[in-house]
């Protein structure tokens, strides 16, 4: 017999919500993707407890299809990010403030 | 860390009819994961950061396995740490922003607290919420159970099946990606009319991509900016707006 499904979910949480402050504090566009790739694997963990709680494989196929648009995701975003630096020189979201009032 | 492992490992050899490896494999794991995004979001370099993000993914991957998931374990090994973070570390390094930022300067007064107290509220909700009620109700056994067969033979009966219109629409995504990443980093034929750099900024060309002042700027010594793997782009309006951060680049000769 494994451990508590618990003890799973309560560590995606917390992983979760190391991420989004990572998100909301942090600076760099590089680092905040990385945060948000933080986010995106708690979700999966939690996917995945949720399918052997309910001992549904849907959870898993769902982790699958969240790994596709996570490296979509980043694919486009990384394109982005280079897109912005050949313009402005920055990776930095504090000067990136073009459309600020 | 050390003092919350302690706790895992107790409160969950309490819980009952749990092996001493699930035990200690779980709260190792979660050590790890726990230490490496704590330092993805601490670390001042992105590379370092990068790598505590590969240390992140592995705990989660070993987290996958101790549940189960052989085939996900493998495939977020995979694509996880041996492409999305390769491609973290090829744009990190290609910019040339792998240096220290400065953690302490905080932009926005106030920001960074009212972040980490909002954020710490509701995950003690989150957490208090899966304490006092179920985290599950409904019906197990919608896409089939998870037991009986391999793991990966389950996972593509159920791919191929039950949702094989998600995974069509996946491979349209993955080309969508894939054209918007070409289109975004290749560099168009620098013609037309030169921004001003008094102009503050070339709103009209900005869907054509970088600024065509670039080769002019550029240009006189020869060093266009493939060379330096276009990594600088000395526009004359870009530097005069490089902000305190320092992350502004300057190779030419």
């Amino acid at each position: 017999m494994t451990i508590n499904p618990d003890w799973y979910l309560a560590l995606g949480v917390v992983l979760f919500s190391i991420g989004a402050i990572g998100v909301l504090v942090r600076r760099n566009v590089l680092v905040m993707f990385m945060c948000v790739e933080l986010m995106l694997n708690a979700a999966n963990l939690t996917f995945v407890t949720f399918a052997r709680m309910l001992h549904d494989i849907g959870g898993q196929v769902l982790v699958f299809f969240v790994l596709v648009v996570a490296a979509a995701e980043v694919v486009v975003g990384l394109g982005i990010v280079v897109a912005i630096f050949r313009r402005r020189s920055t990776a930095n979201a504090d000067d990136l403030h073009l459309m600020k009032g | 860390m050390l003092g919350s492992m302690g706790v895992v490992l107790a409160a969950a050899s309490t819980s009952g009819h749990a092996s001493w490896v699930d035990v200690g494999t779980f709260a190792v794991a979660a050590a790890i994961v726990l230490a490496g995004a704590i330092g993805v979001v601490v670390a001042r370099n992105p590379v370092h950061a990068a790598l505590m993000l590969v240390m992140t993914l592995f705990g989660v991957a070993v987290l996958f396995v101790l549940q189960r998931a052989d085939f996900l374990a493998a495939v977020q090994v995979i694509v996880y740490a041996g492409a999305i973070v390769v491609l973290f570390l090829f744009v990190i390094m290609f910019l040339g922003v792998d240096r220290e930022e400065n953690i302490a300067a905080e932009p926005l007064r106030g920001q960074r607290p009212l972040a980490v107290a909002l954020i710490a509220l509701a995950t003690t909700g989150l957490l208090l919420l899966g304490q006092v009620s179920r985290w599950t109700t409904g019906a197990p056994h919608v896409a089939g159970p998870d037991t009986g067969q391999s793991n990966v033979a389950l996972l593509g009966r159920s791919v191929y099946t039950t949702y094989l219109f998600p995974f069509e629409a996946t491979a349209a995504l993955l080309v969508i990606a894939v054209v918007g990443a070409v289109v975004l980093s290749r560099r168009p034929p620098t013609t037309g009319p030169l921004a001003n750099p008094q102009d503050g900024e070339p709103i009209a060309d900005d869907a054509d991509g970088p600024d065509p002042t670039a080769d002019e700027v550029a240009g006189p010594d020869g060093r266009t900016d493939a060379t330096t793997g276009g990594a600088v782009v000395p526009v004359p309006s870009s530097t005069g707006r490089a902000g305190p951060s320092g992350s502004h680049q300057e190779t030419r000769p």
